[in-house]
């Protein structure tokens, strides 16, 4: 081989950063934790199933906030037929009323941060 | 092979490939199979393939001292050298270097040659090839490292750092990334570069074809994934965690869907074909003794580490042994028997 050393470095250095995950999470010692979403609320039932909740409710709060802003509409029929009042917070948060523990728990595992609480309100938690 | 078939072959290719992960989805016995074994098997080819290529090429000599230079080599202190085009010493050469790997100067200097009119030739800058692939090469790593959120936890702040910067436009919701329609756009105008120029499309194979639907593919259902046919992110994630900690389970908070399945079958045979393919540029630029050489060939010699011990025979041995001869018939000698000259 020539010019061993440059080229010992160089896989060494492709070797670090190709497992960077890999020792990144040795390191933050975090590779078993698992988001716990605190549902807070006594009902059963989400606006939409639960898998769809789970995958598709950023662009259910698009749909809810173009319908309120843009096309005038307060109420969502939701496929089960139940209505739900169009609003951030006053129906998701209204049952989900523990934020912190509950949407940021999955936002800040997938490092999202949504910018809606720039503006909305984020209820107070009652004691 | 006609021009046709040479994008119909690797297009059908990726095409079975979708097709296999539908297949790996609905049977839900091969869920591990395809989530599990196969990530692990495409890691280990890619990572041991890649290490293979790399000191195949380490053994290979370099007979001769080739940098391609383009420019004043150094000289006299009152000629300006260019340090970039000629590099003499190690930090020029270093410099040249990472203006080649980060921006490609020498596909800059791309030129083109036309003929105008009659037998009149015209040279000019043909700047669209490095465009297109600097866009995409670039987007392609903004891609990736966006990715590290689903291997990491928690996410290091440069990775959102990053994201909110791609997402910057905040275009609907999910936010639509910059690089995605940068790579996208990237990557068609590469495509359309090897069909419908004729001498590209002469000397395009279908490996160039299938290393771009490949990539095409994974950036494709990425981006299809992200904005319409959206997977549960938290069981992605549950399930890159399991894998890179090496506890794999597929006991997840969700389930992933099919549009992960073909994602994730097109990164892994990416991967596994990676080491094996022409995108061993990637590290093959460091490698290049064009680029990566200084050029003091008139201060230093290169040794051709070819080279063995030459028996020679010299002049002077040769008179030595052939000089009776050579007297006797009379040719003239630099030293005759008596040694004298
Ligand atoms: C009527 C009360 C109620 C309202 C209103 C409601 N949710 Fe839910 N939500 C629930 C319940 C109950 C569940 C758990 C469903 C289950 O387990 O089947 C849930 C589940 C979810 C989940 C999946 C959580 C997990 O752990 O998998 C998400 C995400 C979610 N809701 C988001 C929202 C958003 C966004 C809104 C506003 C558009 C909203 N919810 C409005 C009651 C509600
Ligand atoms: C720049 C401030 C701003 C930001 C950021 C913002 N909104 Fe809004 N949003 C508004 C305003 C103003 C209204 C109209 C309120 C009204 O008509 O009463 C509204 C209305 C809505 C509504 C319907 C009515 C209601 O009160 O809920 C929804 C749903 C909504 N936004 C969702 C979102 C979501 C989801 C995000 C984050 C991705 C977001 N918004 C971010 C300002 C904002
Ligand atoms: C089960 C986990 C989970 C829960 C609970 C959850 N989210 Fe999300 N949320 C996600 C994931 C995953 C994404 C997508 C991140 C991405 O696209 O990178 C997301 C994205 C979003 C986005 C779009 C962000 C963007 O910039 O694209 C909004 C808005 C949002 N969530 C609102 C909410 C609200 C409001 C709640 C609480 C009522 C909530 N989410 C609860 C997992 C969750
Ligand atoms: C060569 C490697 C890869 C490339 C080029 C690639 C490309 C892309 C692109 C272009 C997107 C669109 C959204 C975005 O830009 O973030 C995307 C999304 C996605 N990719 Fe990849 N990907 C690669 C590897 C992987 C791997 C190994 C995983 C496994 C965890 C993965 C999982 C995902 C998921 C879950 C999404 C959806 C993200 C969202 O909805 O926000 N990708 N990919």
């Amino acid at each position: 081989m020539y010019d061993k050393g440059k080229v010992i470095l160089g896989l060494a250095i492709f070797l670090c950063l190709a497992s960077f995950p890999a020792w990144y999470i040795v390191l933050t010692g975090k590779g078993d934790y698992r988001p716990a979403p605190v549902l807070a609320t006594s009902e059963n039932q989400c606006v939409e199933s639960k898998q769809y909740m789970r995958e598709y409710h950023m662009q259910l709060l698009n749909q809810w906030r173009d319908d309120a802003v843009r096309n005038g509409r307060a109420i969502y029929t939701a496929t089960d037929n139940r209505t739900y009042d169009i609003n951030l917070t006053g129906t998701c948060l209204n049952c989900h009323s523990n934020k912190a523990e509950f949407c940021d728990s999955c936002h800040n595992y997938q490092g999202v941060a949504p910018n809606c609480w720039d503006c909305h309100n984020v209820p107070v938690m009652g004691k | 092979m006609m021009s046709a078939q040479k994008v119909v072959v690797p297009l059908s290719a990726v095409l079975a490939l979708v097709l296999l992960a539908c297949v790996g989805y609905v049977f839900a016995p091969l869920h591990y199979f395809m989530l599990v074994i196969l990530p692990y098997l495409c890691g280990v080819i890619f990572i041991a393939g890649f290490i293979y290529r790399i000191i195949r090429w380490a053994q290979s000599p370099v007979p001769f001292n080739i940098p391609t230079v383009c420019g004043q080599e150094e000289s006299l202190h009152w000629i300006r050298q260019d340090k970039q085009g000629s590099p003499s010493n190690y930090l020029q050469l270093t410099w040249r270097m990472l203006l080649e790997i980060f921006f490609f100067r020498s596909l800059f200097r791309n030129s083109k040659t036309e003929q105008a009119g009659q037998g009149r030739l015209v040279y000019g800058g043909n700047q669209w090839l490095w465009l297109g692939s600097l866009a995409f090469h670039w987007s392609l790593f903004v891609i990736i490292f966006r990715h590290l959120r689903f291997f990491t936890e928690p996410v290091p702040a440069l990775v959102i750092w990053l994201t909110e910067l791609d997402g910057i436009l905040q275009l609907a919701i999910p936010t639509l990334f910059i690089t995605d329609f940068v790579i996208l756009a990237a990557l068609t105008y590469l495509f359309i570069r090897r069909v419908a120029f004729a001498q590209a499309r002469f000397i395009s194979l279908p490996s160039d074809y299938l290393a771009l639907f490949l990539i095409l593919g994974v950036a494709l259902s990425g981006v299809l994934m992200r904005s319409i046919f959206r997977v549960d992110l938290v069981a992605v994630k549950d399930l890159a965690l399991s894998i890179i900690t090496f506890r794999p389970s597929l006991n997840l908070s969700g389930s992933v869907g099919l549009p992960f399945f073909i994602h994730l079958l097109l990164v892994c045979c990416l991967l596994a074909y990676f080491p094996f393919s022409k995108m061993m540029h990637a590290p093959g630029v460091f490698f290049s003794p064009t680029r990566n050489m200084l050029n003091d060939s008139r201060r230093k010699r290169h040794v051709n580490p070819w080279d063995r011990p030459v028996r020679v025979h010299t002049y002077a041995e040769y008179e030595d042994e052939f000089r009776v001869q050579m007297k006797k018939a009379g040719l003239p000698l630099e030293i005759d028997e008596a040694g004298n000259k």
